[in-house]
């Protein structure tokens, strides 16, 4: 019965780990640039709604609801300020540019809401579940996140393959220049990425700390590498390769933690990183680039 | 007054002055060629009249419009359609798919389905492989269908960029009919190309290019037999 419920946990945290992975093979799939301080924006969400729900007694609905806003307008920002102007610049100036801005929101959450931990209330109001006799546990939060992961995924890709808009982020990701023939206006595009991934990013964080309930400025950082980590498992570019190099960490991760080493389970996901790399270099789902000839 | 008209354009890579000063003009209803060797600037002209490229001087006017500033995505909805070098359709998506972006700018869903309609008329190949993704078809096919998405922005000039690249001689003239068919159909054209031969025997006038200068011009069936450009560009 406990590696079932290792299972679910490893399952619940792998969606967190997907929707966060989400932001980052979006971005990377149509700007073609790492975004490192996608983790950050995370973080910067939760703090919006621990600082409205502990700090205000607001509704946690409407904190959620605001901190996706928050989240959503602080990436299109961030793209704006920071990356547009190095559009052409070397890939290796932006992938600085976004650590960079990484610090940045890491240091400002410490200048504004300090370095002590918050312990943040799980704002997802759901029991948890006993099944085969009290033997097997679900908490309540893991089969919220679970669920809304699955509604995310199916969402975007309706959205990708139903819309106008989803069709112009897959003619941007695939030639920019073919695409601004089309009519499609590629900084508007890249705007539109960033806006869900960070939107996203928001959930991501909630959910994050509704199962983890502890928030410093750095509660971004290693779960944003982790879903970097997830979205290149998967294959960096492709919406469903972000939803299995996410969930499959997350059960690595979980199922280390219980079967293996706690303190080594990140050097467990890591490892497996590497091997699935060396094997296929793409990830899972990722397709070979083929040079134009 | 000239539908498309291009005065004095310079354009830069660098220190490098790929266009030094090209003017031309195309008129409603004709179709006209620029030829000339690889390398002579006739890619750089086309994408600097949609915008993919900067223009160092001069301008380039549109119905009357100055487009020289226009950013490229906003190219199309005036009514100008741009058929890349190597085609440049979408491999991940499917044919239909690239066809509906084509569309990108159009609101009028029922006009777009009659364009639709027209195009899998123009290019049957095409709407049997509707379904299919587009780096799975021929290189015939594949310009066909870029052909075809242009078609979809229902344009009043499409400017084409080396249609015959890389067919083979059949599938060549087959493109070259379409093109005829297009014009005939009240389609402006503008066509560069390094065959020479074929664009020259399809045009009504002709612009030779030359290390990013023009230094022939004339109605098409006198450039083909003008010895100069036998010589140079028809292998005679």
């Amino acid at each position: 019965m406990s590696f079932i419920s290792y299972l679910i946990n490893g399952i619940s945290l792998g969606s967190i780990y997907a929707i966060i992975a989400l932001g980052y093979t979006m971005v990377y799939g149509i700007a073609k640039m790492l975004n490192f301080a996608h983790g950050d924006v995370i973080m910067i969400g939760c703090y919006v709604v621990f600082t409205t729900v502990t700090g205000l007694g607001l509704n946690p609905y409407l904190s959620i609801l605001l901190s996706v806003i928050v989240c959503t307008v602080l990436g299109v920002v961030i793209e704006k300020i920071a990356y547009k102007p190095l559009r052409k610049a070397p890939p290796l100036a932006v992938l600085i540019t976004a650590i960079g801005v990484s610090y940045f929101l890491q240091n400002f959450a410490l200048l504004i809401f300090g370095a002590d931990t918050k312990s943040f209330t799980s704002v997802i109001p759901m029991n948890n579940i006993k099944l085969a006799g009290d033997k097997l546990v679900i908490s309540g939060v893991a089969m919220v996140t679970v669920c809304i992961c699955i509604v995310i995924m199916l969402a975007l890709m309706t959205f990708i393959k139903r819309t106008k808009a989803g069709q112009a982020m897959l003619a941007v990701s695939e030639d920019k220049d073919a695409a601004q023939l089309m009519g499609v206006n590629v900084n508007g595009t890249i705007s539109l990425t960033f806006a869900i991934g960070s939107g996203l990013a928001a959930i991501a964080g909630v959910l994050l700390c509704s199962a983890y309930p502890t928030l410093t400025p750095y509660t971004g950082s290693m779960p944003g590498i982790k879903a970097f980590t997830a979205a290149v498992f998967g294959g960096i570019g492709s919406i469903p390769g972000a939803f299995i190099g996410g969930i499959l960490l997350g059960i690595i991760e979980i199922l280390g933690k219980a079967y293996i080493s706690s303190q080594l389970s990140d050097a467990i996901v890591f490892a497996v990183l590497i091997i699935v790399l060396l094997v296929r270099p793409t990830g899972i789902l990722g397709k070979a680039v083929h040079e134009k000839v | 007054m000239a539908m498309l008209e291009v005065k004095d354009l310079k354009v830069n890579f660098g220190v490098i002055n790929a266009i030094k000063g090209v003017s031309f003009e195309v008129n409603e209803g004709e179709v006209i060629a620029l030829i000339g060797a690889n390398g002579a600037g006739k890619t750089t002209i086309l994408n600097t009249i949609t915008g993919l490229v900067a223009s160092a001087e001069g301008t380039v006017t549109f119905e009357g419009k100055d487009i020289t500033k226009v950013p490229a995505h906003q190219i199309v909805s005036l009514g100008m359609a741009h058929v890349p070098e190597g085609r440049r359709v979408f491999a991940e998506l499917s044919v239909y798919e690239n066809l509906k972006l084509g569309a990108y700018t159009r609101t009028d869903k029922s006009e777009i389905a009659k364009n639709l309609e027209m195009v899998y008329d123009r290019f049957p190949r095409l709407k049997e492989r509707r379904n299919q993704l587009a780096g799975t078809l021929s290189g015939g096919e594949q310009q066909m269908l870029a052909m075809g998405r242009a078609l979809m922005s229902q344009p009043k000039i499409i400017v084409m960029d080396e249609p015959s690249m890389g067919l083979s001689p059949i599938l060549v003239n087959e493109i070259f009919d379409i093109i005829e068919k297009v014009s005939a159909a009240g389609t402006t054209v503008l066509v560069v190309e390094q065959n020479a031969k074929k664009a020259l025997s399809i045009a009504d006038r002709a612009y030779v290019l030359e290390t990013g200068n023009i230094v022939l011009e004339g109605e098409a069936s006198q450039l083909l037999e003008d010895e100069s450009v036998k010589k140079a560009y028809l292998g005679e």
